[in-house]
Order: structure tokens, then C-alpha cells, then sequence
């Protein structure tokens, strides 16, 4: 047995290969130099593959004609356009249905996650079961079956179902009326933009004297009040006119709708609010539930339909009668009408009083096509309608992750300290599960920007179709049109990752 | 005087029972009535049901033709689907091009499949370790020559006449089982401490992230004949096989990352103070239970996969879908209104039921695992 001096506690010496640090750097060493040799090896072949089918390389091709067509693009295009326009066609395209299949996506998803939540048995089981099945069959075949199945067994041209509103839906797709607004009407616009701040400022305003002295300005009390009773006039009228001019269509219902709906008005000014709230939400609802079910079941006799919806709303009506009874009085509430009333009401005053006009181009059916209007092709439809139904399940799954990550004893917290029920979801539940929800929310979104490249497979001329599909078959350089095309994604994805990391930074839970 | 004490001089009143907690009438108010918004929403609900079932039903089996119908009968207008003209492409849905007295081989391939991966998955069966080491390396090699023949006096079958599930299945068990090791590989090389592979894992899988599978395969169809040497020729379904793997190593990777993090320094320390090798803490120590963590997230990139294959077509694969379409595209002996929509609806219908048994047992194997958090 060996004695070990005391005080001689260096490492014990180790071969040269076992030091960890000589064989990092070897290992390291020995990876780079297989990477290098197989990249060596790829261009070389490249290089002669290249030489023998007589291509060649380079990026100058940009600047050439295209020389083929493109069915839908945002901006003018023809087959003299040059690559790089087309490039910009093929990213516009991508960049257009992946916003628009982000907004709907976002919207249907967030309603079936909450719905999935639901108390209600039939309401979840249905959010439940529409996650379930979506997000389980390949968006390809989704997207074929819109487009095939769907939209391209809708009739021919000459048979154009008819939709409300001047929209014809055939075979070639969807047409719709194109807004042609004049030149004063960019007043319009821009007094809807001043509306805007000036209610945003007002708002900001009532709310930091509120948190400072506890109660809203005493300037705005007065014209909240008249707000309110001026949109809900306004509202009832709407509804009673409606009522009273398409579903039981009586002479002169435009003076009967207006004195209904300005005793309505009088009265949400009294001590009977409630009542008079609840009559404008009966007015609404029965207005929108008949409508709808008329849409749903047409072969029902439309005296069931009525009083289904009558039922309903009446249901709908006690609901929000009881709310409002509960409620604190007007002065106690925010402003909201005001706000309303600014952001509508300016601008359509602009509008009468500059005398502008909007006047829409309507799709008329000639002889073989229609002309005018604006024509969404059927491919556009299926995968703006495939992507947002296919993710919007994905975003349901990560809402309801989301909500039901925020601990239970939050909400008792939050009750216990008397916050309503709208109060202690909007300043407690939902702060906290946006945290959780927003990171893969984000990626859902880039998800979805990516999946917008199987447009190409029914035909829609997004970034990869153009640029992938048309372009390298006709210019032949491979694997220019491929570098570029994966540069742009790359972007896409770091900007999104960039997006996300400075929202993470922002709302990140301040630790010790 | 004034009466600072109460005392109850009177009984208070009986109050009602309680409202039951059980029974029907219970679990309606409960689940449908609670509120009159629960109400509003509950008979909302109810009219959607009475909306999309009936035709529905309708649809799929009341008015539709069933196998042995003719196509005369599918031209109806009265009827609906069309279920004849699947049964009579089956064989196509299913093999693609394979000769059909040569179709024994693939169902022996499917049924020794079945036969090793149930017990496999049942966790009460014995003889784990064998029957992995079958399923893993036996039963590839039993299938390779099965399939493509060539060998044992088997008729040689070129992958170009594969086709239908078969591919569908063949791409999604080679990318799920064999971009597993690649991912955690990766995953490991992202933690290094040595730069450069740590710089190479980072920007493989970032890069392959960032982009769509679509132009992964698309990549895999037009370049890699131009990566290769003269002259060489690539197998489509090897195109497709390499880069479905490869575009699902990377999200194993992130995964299996995810679940690296989640381990705690001490147990890195723990396994270092052991004097174990890297490999061996790896093995041992910590991918054991970074694993169990991101089962979920595994299994959610297997049904993804799933999923994807159907964008072999790219390369010229036929698989169950583009089976399906081609035959939709072409079959003009079975040409009518809702054929279309019957092979899609099939088609779905197979996607969906992999799919959601997937979800099912890796569900039902969180719950066995979550052993050490359950209390």
C-alpha cells in the first residue's frame, strides 16, 4: 500500500488522447474536416452534373423575362415581367393568404378552445369533436377536398348560385362587389383615423382620472349618458326596421321602428334601463336568430322559425336584463357608447356633409364570364379556408392549454376580492394564460405561413408554386430558385422568432 | 337599557332539501340548464346538431350505395356516397401498383407488423427486449426482402409499382423510428460543449425548421441527383424516405431538447461524480428521464409525420392519398358527382383513425409513466 504525501494533490497525469480538451479539439477537428470533404465532394459533382446537361449558373436570370403566366396577383403581371417580379408575386401571394388565414384562424380558434372549456355539455362536446377530427386528417387532403370536392363540383359559370349582397359562387369561384371609392372619400378615411385617436385619447383619459381619484371625469358623465341613449336608439331602430320591414313587413314600419325605438332610448335614461336594455337585446336577437335559422332549416314554415328565435331571444333577453339590473348606474361605467358614437358617427357625418359616394362595382354575368367585381379563384378559397380551419384547431388546443395552466387559486384570489366575473378574467385569468399561450401561438402562426406551400398543390400561385414549381422549369436554375426560396422562409421564421422573443422579454414574470 | 346580546328565542325555518346531485335530472341542469346562458347555448347547440346531422347521416349511409352497388346507382341524384367505387379500388388504395398475385407479401409484411408491435405495446407482455430487437432489426430486413423481392425466388418488385397504405405506412414507421436516435443525437450535439458541433446541430435544425417539408422533398427529388456522382441514380421512395427523416430529426431534436433542459444540473452532477463516461451518464442517467418528459411531444411529431407523408407526391410517390386522388382524377368508369367526395372521406377516414389512436395511447402512456410526480 502506497502513502500519499499530504499537500500533493494535483490531477493525476492522464495519457495525451485521454485529456478532455485535446479530444475536443480532435473530435472537432475530425467532424470539420468530414464536413469540408463531403462539401468538397457535393460541389464537385454539382460542378460536373451541371457541365454535362450544359447549364448554367448564377443569379443573373433574376433580370430576365419570365415568360409565363400567373392567375392571381396582387399587382399588374404579364409575361414580360421580369424573375424578381415574380418572386415579389409569389411572396405577396404567400404573405396575403397567410394573414388572412391568420386573423380567421386566431378567431375561430380562440372561440372553439373557450368553447372546448365550456360547462355546457353540448358546447364543448362539439368543440371537442371538431378538434379532434381536424386536427387529425393531413391539411393536404383537407385542402383537396375543399378544392375538388367542394369547390370545383359547384356549377358552371352560366349557373352561378346567387349570395346575398350582389356575390355570385360558381365554379370558378367566388365574385363580390368591388368597392370604388371617390376621391372625397379619402375624407372619410381620414376622419375615421382622427376618430380613432381622439376616442383612444378620451378613453385613456377617463380611465387614469378614474384609477386616480375613483371616479370618471365629470365632462364626460353628461355626453356618455346621451351616447348611450343615442346608440341604442340607433341599435333598436336598426333591429325594429328589419323586424318590422322584411320578417313582418307592416306599412310605414319606418315611424313605427323609430317611436319604438326612441321610447326605448327615453326609457335606458330612466330608472327602467334594465327593461329597456332587455327590450333592445330582444330586438336584436330575434332579428339575428331569425335570420340565421331561416338560413338553417328553409323548409321549415317560417311561423316555426319565428317563434324559435322569438323563444330564444326572449331567453337572451332575460339574460341581459338581469345583468343590467345588477349593474352600477351609467356614471359609475365606462364610457363606452361615447367612444362608439365618436368613431362611428364622425366619419359618417365626413361622409353626408363632403357629399362623398361608395359606390360598389357589382359582378355581372356576360355571356361566357362575369366582368367586374372582384373574383377570389377557387383556389384562393380552398387553402385560405383549408389553413384556417386545419389551424384553428391547433390554436383551440393551445388556448385551453393556456386557461387551464392559470392556477384554480387565482380565480378564488380573484373572487375573493370581489372582482365580477368580466373583471377577473380580464385583469386576472387571461394576463396570465396569454403568457403561456402566446409562444406557441406564434409558431402556430409560422406553422401556418409554412403550410400556405401546399397551395401548390391545387394550383395556388404562392411563393414556392411561382417560384419553385414555374420558375425552375422554365429558367432551369435549380438551385438558385431553391436558396432563394428558403432564404425568404428563413426570414419569415426569424422574424417571427424575433417577434416572439421580444414579447417573452416583455411579459416574462420579474424574478429575484 | 340597551340589548347588547342576541339570542335566538324562535326556531328559523326549515329550509328546502337541497337540490339532488344525482340522477338525470340533475346531470341536465348541471351540464345543460345551469344558467339561462347554459340554455340559450344548449339549444343553440342542439339546432346546429339538427342542421349538420340529418344530411350527414343522410349522406354517409342512409342514401349512400354501399359496396355492391353499381355505378348507375351512384349517378342518382338522390344518392349519396358512393361507397361501391371504393371497394372496387381498394386494392389500388391499398398496394398502389403491386402485382396483385403478389399481394400475400405485403399482407404477411402488415401482419407480422401487427403481430410484433401489439405485444410491443401492451405493457403487461413479457419479452420486451427480444421483441423490440425483432421489430427493429429482424423485421426490416424480413420486410425489405419480402417487398422487393429479388431474392429467395421471390418475383423482384420495383419500389416505383409500390403504392397506397403501403407507402404511407412504410414512410411513417422508417421517418419515425429512425429520426428518433438521429434527434436525440442532434439534441445532444445542440448541448455540447465543443463549438463547432454544437454551431453544425444549431444550424442544421434551425435551418430545416424554417422551411417546409415540401421544399425538403422537393430538394430531395431535384437536387439530390445533382449532389451525386455521375451517372447515379436515386430510389424515389429513398428520396422521400431521407428527407421525411431528416425534416423530422430536427423537431425530434427541439423536442428532445426541451426535456434535456428540463432535467436538473444536480443530476448531471450526480452522474458526473459517478465517474461515468459521457456516453454512459447519457444512457443511464439522463436521456432516461428527459425522455419520459417529452413523450407527449413525441408522440405529437409521430402523428405529424403521419400526417405529412401525404406530401410524398412530390417526389412521384403514390400514397394513400394521392392513390385516392389518382383514382379520382381517372376512373372514369366510376365517374359521378360524389365520387370525389367518397374516396377523400375514405381516405380521411384511414388518416384520422391512425391518428387518433396514437393520441389515444400515448395519452394513456403519460398516465402509466407519470410515476415519480403522482402523489
Amino acid at each position: 500500500m502506497t502513502i500519499r504525501e499530504l499537500g500533493r494533490d494535483t490531477a493525476p497525469r492522464m495519457s495525451f488522447f485521454n485529456d478532455p480538451v485535446i479530444r475536443g479539439i480532435i473530435y472537432q477537428v475530425v467532424v470539420a474536416a468530414l464536413l469540408l470533404a463531403f462539401v468538397y465532394w457535393v460541389i464537385g459533382n454539382t460542378a460536373a452534373n451541371l457541365a454535362a446537361q450544359k447549364k448554367t449558373n448564377g443569379f443573373d436570370f433574376l433580370w430576365k423575362t419570365a415568360g409565363f403566366d400567373i392567375s392571381f396577383a396582387l399587382m399588374p403581371w404579364s409575361r414580360a415581367s421580369y424573375y424578381w417580379e415574380a418572386l415579389v408575386v409569389g411572396i405577396t401571394n404567400t404573405l396575403l393568404v397567410a394573414f388572412i388565414g391568420v386573423v380567421f384562424a386566431t378567431m375561430l380558434g380562440f372561440t372553439i378552445g373557450i368553447a372546448r372549456l365550456s360547462s355546457n355539455f353540448i358546447i364543448a362536446r362539439l368543440a371537442a369533436v371538431y378538434i379532434e377530427t381536424i386536427r387529425n386528417i393531413p391539411l393536404l387532403l383537407q385542402l383537396f377536398f375543399w378544392y375538388f370536392a367542394v369547390l370545383k363540383t359547384m356549377p358552371s359559370v352560366r349557373q352561378s348560385i346567387a349570395l346575398p349582397f350582389d356575390a355570385f359562387i360558381n365554379q370558378r369561384g367566388i365574385m363580390v362587389p368591388r368597392p370604388t371609392p371617390d376621391q372625397e372619400f379619402a375624407w372619410v378615411m381620414v376622419a375615421l383615423v382622427g376618430a380613432l385617436i381622439v376616442a383612444v385619447a378620451i378613453g385613456g383619459w377617463a380611465a387614469r382620472v378614474r384609477t386616480r381619484t375613483g371616479r370618471y371625469p365629470s365632462q364626460i358623465v353628461w355626453p356618455s349618458k346621451v351616447a348611450d341613449a343615442v346608440v341604442t336608439f340607433l341599435v333598436a331602430f336598426l333591429a325594429l326596421a328589419l323586424l318590422l320591414g322584411l320578417v313582418f313587413p307592416i306599412a310605414s314600419f319606418v315611424v313605427v321602428s323609430a317611436v319604438i325605438a326612441a321610447a326605448v332610448a327615453l326609457g335606458s335614461l330612466t330608472r327602467y334601463a334594465a327593461i329597456a336594455k332587455g327590450a333592445v337585446t330582444f330586438f336584436v336577437s330575434f332579428v339575428l336568430f331569425n335570420a340565421l335559422l331561416g338560413f338553417m332549416f328553409g323548409w321549415v314554415p317560417s311561423l316555426v322559425v319565428s317563434l324559435v328565435s322569438a323563444l330564444t331571444a326572449l331567453v337572451v333577453a332575460q339574460v341581459v336584463y338581469a345583468n343590467t339590473a345588477n349593474r352600477p348606474p351609467s356614471d359609475a361605467r365606462f364610457p363606452l357608447a361615447l367612444l362608439v358614437l365618436i368613431i362611428v358617427g364622425v366619419p359618417a357625418l365626413v361622409y353626408w356633409a363632403t357629399d362623398a359616394s361608395l359606390a360598389f362595382e357589382v359582378p355581372v354575368l356576360e355571356r361566357f364570364n362575369f366582368k367586374g367585381g372582384l373574383q377570389l379563384p377557387p383556389e384562393f378559397i380552398a387553402l385560405a379556408f383549408g389553413l384556417t380551419i386545419y389551424t384553428a384547431s391547433f390554436i383551440a388546443e393551445t388556448v385551453r392549454a393556456g386557461i387551464l395552466a392559470v392556477n384554480r387559486g387565482q380565480t378564488e384570489a380573484a373572487q375573493s376580492l370581489g372582482l365580477k366575473d368580466g373583471d377577473r378574467l380580464r385583469l386576472v385569468i387571461v394576463p396570465q394564460a396569454m403568457r403561456v399561450i402566446v409562444p406557441p401561438l406564434t409558431s402556430q402562426y409560422l406553422n401556418l405561413t409554412k403550410n400556405s406551400s401546399l397551395g401548390a398543390a391545387i394550383g395556388y400561385p404562392e411563393l414556392f408554386n411561382v417560384f419553385g414549381g414555374t420558375s425552375i422549369s422554365q429558367s432551369g436554375r435549380a438551385i438558385e430558385c431553391m436558396a432563394i426560396i428558403m432564404v425568404v422562409y428563413l426570414t419569415f421564421s426569424l422574424i417571427t422568432s424575433a417577434i416572439m422573443n421580444w414579447y417573452n422579454g416583455r411579459v416574462r414574470l420579474v424574478e429575484r | 337599557m340597551t340589548n347588547i346580546a342576541y339570542v335566538r328565542s324562535d326556531f328559523s325555518e326549515a329550509r328546502a332539501a337541497p337540490r339532488s346531485t344525482t340522477g338525470v335530472g340533475a346531470w341536465l341542469h348541471k351540464n345543460l340548464f345551469a344558467t339561462s346562458t347554459d340554455a340559450v347555448l344548449t339549444l343553440l347547440g342542439a339546432l346546429f346538431l339538427l342542421w349538420v346531422l340529418p344530411p350527414l347521416v343522410n349522406f354517409l349511409f342512409i342514401h349512400a350505395v354501399g359496396i355492391n352497388g353499381t355505378v348507375e346507382e351512384c349517378r342518382l341524384e338522390t344518392s349519396g356516397a358512393c361507397w361501391a367505387y371504393v371497394w372496387s379500388e381498394m386494392e389500388f388504395f391499398i398496394y398502389g401498383f403491386y402485382d396483385i398475385p403478389e399481394v400475400w407479401r405485403p399482407n404477411i409484411v402488415f401482419a407480422l407488423g401487427a403481430l410484433l408491435l401489439v405485444p410491443l405495446l401492451i405493457p403487461r407482455v413479457p419479452f420486451k427486449r427480444a421483441n423490440a430487437l425483432l421489430l427493429l432489426i429482424a423485421f426490416p430486413v424480413i420486410s425489405y426482402y419480402l417487398l422487393a423481392g429479388g431474392a429467395f425466388g421471390l418475383k423482384p418488385m420495383p419500389t416505383e409499382k409500390w403504392g397506397g397504405l403501403l407507402v404511407t405506412l412504410i414512410i411513417s414507421a422508417v421517418g419515425i423510428i429512425v429520426s428518433f436516435p438521429l434527434g436525440i443525437i442532434l439534441a445532444l450535439g445542440r448541448q455540447s460543449k465543443m463549438p463547432v458541433i454544437k454551431v453544425l446541430c444549431i444550424a442544421f435544425i434551425e435551418l430545416i425548421r424554417a422551411v417546409p417539408l415540401i421544399t425538403i422533398l422537393f430538394m430531395a427529388s431535384i437536387m439530390l441527383p445533382l449532389f451525386m456522382p455521375q451517372g447515379t441514380t436515386v430510389d424515389k421512395l429513398l428520396r422521400a424516405l431521407v428527407g421525411v427523416t431528416l425534416f423530422s430529426a430536427a423537431y425530434v431534436a427541439e423536442i428532445v431538447r426541451g426535456g434535456l433542459q428540463a432535467i436538473p444540473r444536480g443530476q448531471y452532477e450526480a452522474a458526473a461524480s459517478l465517474g461515468l463516461s459521457y456516453w454512459k451518464q447519457m444512457y443511464f442517467i439522463i436521456l432516461p428521464q428527459a425522455l419520459k418528459h417529452v413523450i407527449p411531444g413525441i408522440v405529437n411529431n409521430a402523428i405529424a409525420l403521419f400526417k405529412d407523408t401525404s406530401l410524398v407526391y412530390i417526389v412521384g410517390m403514390k400514397d394513400l392519398l394521392e392513390a385516392v386522388k389518382t383514382k379520382n382524377d381517372t376512373a372514369l368508369e366510376w365517374q359521378s358527382a360524389n365520387t370525389p367526395t367518397t374516396g377523400y372521406i375514405f381516405a380521411a377516414m384511414v388518416f384520422w383513425s391512425f391518428c387518433f389512436s396514437m393520441s389515444r395511447y400515448s395519452m394513456y402512456m403519460e398516465r402509466r409513466l407519470n410515476t415519480g410526480y403522482k402523489r
